[in-house]
């Protein structure tokens, strides 16, 4: 039923724009020629994880649109190998347990090629060691360090989005040079908080300034007032990062709390990912900074990478959907899904893969992979790709809220992320 | 942030729970008290209370609580009308034999919520506050020169909260007054008292039932229409408010209303304090270790009349 779902949303006029782009690009195409060779009309199967229910179902939808897009141009420019993709959509309902359930029905019940998807960290953490015993490459768009880390295996990949530790690493010299020294930080109690907590506090302490406490706070807490109190009070700068269904919930009462005397803000855009910055009690907001892993409002100079990849989304200049513009969307994120799908291309391309005997091969060939330029497969920017450590490395926006609009202030290097290898799972057995 | 200050905050937060909590629990109550079932979707009848919010007030164009008034009146009507419907289509088949209505009850709570999630989907979405000032609350200081006003950061609450509380000890007091000064009331009074003996008067126990049960989930939704222009409407939102409930019924006594608003505030409040100055993992720790003394030690409540 979900994959009808999908099928039926992909085909609107969305679609008609995926298609125009597509073709425009695959004129520019020089691999034409080689689908002519391809030996099989099967579709290539791609399992397709996605946080349709639960507390991810903001991204969850915004991530099946990108999808559907980029799924739409790949198949208009040639498919991959010359075979048509397919994407097999289930819902994990952000949860870890049915998450690695789907991983499993993805192998051996829809017969896909590889998977791919998910974001919240836990439901990836919950699924990479079923997806690895299957053989099955899971391509995942998380952010979360855990890939990096060492913690799951060969067979789990994370190119399209960069982490969580190459994010605050990039950040931390931003925040103390311009904001302050002395750092209080509010983040989600789960994997995805804590990769924010560890690896944030060693970065500001690199930079010699220190983190004054920490806040954890439930992923599905609905009132926050109550840990407000617990932000001393020699705070400079109060670094925010909330998920969940409640982060309206949650800005607006860190609003209400601090009236008119609050410390300077450093929010990753996660806190406020599908609501709009225009809602009636984020007026405080003006001035304050955010992380974003793509600017959500079209900037002055942007790309015509960027245009396209909005125009095939259906996303308009300020980062809502063009037929809905209450409908925000995860614009910081969602982006991975697109550029995720481009390296598979291109890995099954470079692997010849044929069948899934060859999805060792697949992970071989995209293991080899290292510089990414920015184009029309990555339109958030150029990006370095580590196959020891299975993790892409790229640029980071830092904005400002001004006139209620995000606006990039300062652009980071992909060197600012950079951090010596944890792992080298190409020494893992495929 | 200092002592003082910091547990007036507790307090205050401590209260809006405890007023939400205590309408919920009210309606959970009465239905327990006078039909003797115990109804576990009592939650989803809270959250469809929200989700008409939403929807209501976004029907409405003009000011924000033009919208939020409507809801107010429409969506615990709307709630109740449903709940009314369930009793007649499904309650009342099953002859409200106790272990059937818990089965019939948990059904009941997955289609609803279900429902919600197919038709509204699974985001969490804001309705406005009719008005929403922040005030920021003064603290007294013992200085050199006597007692000074000053006002610490952080310390405030908004003008909605406030209402908030204002309007769950209204609708408690009208409650109240309903139960015990209108003949409705001691038509249900006489029902819960002894259901037979009411039959035996004339009573049509089958009507009263099918009141109580939509009296009981309209208060519920009207807990959620207070609480969503603070927190949103979200297809799982039922789930806690069902749990909290529960565990106040079971402290207070099970059909008891005086017990049951006792039970409210003090869960609600030690929720407020404990969890600010701890955390609110220890909160819930605390409270279901209390229902399980409670349970112990005196099965029927703190103002339970007889063992339920």
């Amino acid at each position: 039923m979900t994959t009808k779902d999908g099928a039926k949303r992909g085909t609107t006029r969305r679609g008609a724009l995926a298609t125009l782009a597509g073709g425009a690009a695959a004129a520019s195409l020089p691999l034409w020629a080689r689908y002519t060779h391809a030996q099989s009309a099967e579709p290539i199967r791609i399992g397709f994880q996605v946080h349709r229910t639960g507390i991810g179902a903001a991204y969850g939808r915004w991530y099946d649109r990108t999808t559907q897009a980029v799924v739409e141009k790949i198949n208009a420019e040639g498919g991959i190998n010359g075979r048509p993709v397919e994407i097999i959509a289930e819902d994990d309902g952000t949860d870890p347990k049915r998450g690695a359930e789907v991983v499993e029905k993805f192998a051996n019940q829809h017969g896909c090629d590889i998977a791919f998807g998910t974001l919240f960290s836990h439901v990836v953490i919950g699924s990479a060691p079923r997806a690895g015993e299957l053989k099955l490459p899971y391509f995942v768009v998380s952010e979360g360090h855990h890939v990096a880390s060492g913690m799951l295996n060969r067979y789990t990949l994370q190119p399209g989005i960069t982490d969580v530790k190459s994010q605050v690493q990039a950040m931390a010299p931003y925040v103390a040079g311009n904001l302050g020294k002395k750092v209080t930080m509010i983040f989600p109690d789960f994997a995805f908080g804590h990769d924010h907590r560890d690896y944030f506090t060693d970065a500001i302490e690199a930079q010699g300034g220190q983190v004054l406490a920490h806040i954890a706070i439930p992923p599905t807490e609905t009132s926050f007032t109550k840990y407000f109190p617990k932000i001393p009070r020699d705070t400079e700068v109060l670094y925010h990062v909330m998920v969940g269904p409640a982060v309206l919930t949650f800005v607006k009462e860190l609003g209400e709390f601090f009236g008119p005397s609050a410390p300077a803000l450093f929010g990753f855009i996660d806190s406020l990912e599908a609501v709009d910055i225009a809602s009636p009690g984020l007026e405080f907001l003006e001035g304050s900074y955010f992380w974003e892993g793509n600017p959500r409002y079209a900037q002055s100079d942007q790309t015509i990478y960027d245009k396209a990849y909005r125009e095939a989304v259906g996303v308009d200049g300020n980062g809502a959907s063009v037929s809905d513009p209450k409908d925000v969307s995860t614009y910081a994120h969602m982006f991975g899904c697109w550029e995720t799908l481009y390296v598979v291309k291109a890995g099954m391309e470079a692997a010849g893969y044929q069948a899934p005997a060859d999805r060792g091969k697949l992970i071989e060939a995209v293991e080899a992979m290292t510089e990414m330029p920015e184009g029309y497969a990555h339109p958030q920017g150029a990006k370095l790709f580590n196959g020891k450590t299975h993790q892409v490395f790229g640029h980071q926006y830092i904005s400002q809220v001004k006139d209620g609009r995000l606006v990039r202030v300062h652009t980071t290097s992909i060197d600012d992320g950079a951090y010596p290898d944890e792992v080298d799972y190409t020494k893992h057995p495929l | 942030m200092e002592f003082g200050p910091h547990l007036m905050l507790a307090v205050l937060e401590g209260a809006v729970t405890a007023a939400v909590l205590s309408l919920t629990a009210v309606g959970l109550s009465l239905v327990f008290g006078v039909m003797r079932v115990v109804n576990v979707a009592h939650g989803e009848f809270f959250m469809l209370g929200a989700v008409l919010a939403w929807w209501i007030a976004g029907a409405f164009g003009g000011h924000a609580a033009l919208g939020f008034l409507a809801a107010l009146v429409v969506a615990p009507l709307a709630v109740g009308a449903m709940a009314v419907l369930a009793d007649i289509v499904i309650l009342k088949r099953i002859g409200y034999d106790p272990e059937r209505t818990i089965v019939a009850t948990i059904g009941l709570l997955y289609i609803l919520q279900q429902v919600t999630l197919m038709s509204y989907g699974p985001e969490a979405r804001p309705v406005a506050a009719p008005f929403n000032t922040r005030l920021a609350l003064p603290w007294v200081e013992w200085g050199e020169a006597g007692p000074a006003l000053y006002w610490p950061w952080g310390l405030s609450i908004t003008s909605y909260k406030l209402a908030v509380i204002g309007a769950a000890v209204a609708v408690l007091v009208g409650v109240w007054a309903v139960m015990t000064r209108t003949r409705i009331g001691l038509v249900m009074r006489a029902t819960q008292l002894d259901r037979d003996m009411a039959l035996a008067f004339g009573i049509p126990v089958e009507r009263v039932y099918a009141l109580v049960f939509g009296f009981g989930a309209a208060l519920a939704a009207l807990a959620a229409v207070l609480i969503v222009p603070i927190s949103q409407a979200h297809y799982l939102m039922g789930g806690d408010p069902l749990l909290l409930s529960f565990i106040v019924v079971i402290i207070g006594g099970l059909g008891s209303l005086p017990g049951t608003v006792v039970a409210a505030l003090l869960i609600g409040l030690s929720d407020g304090v404990i969890s600010v100055f701890f955390s609110p993992t220890l909160a819930k720790i605390l409270a279901t270790l209390l229902v399980a003394l409670v349970l112990v030690f005196r099965p029927q409540g703190l103002f339970g009349a007889r063992a339920a």
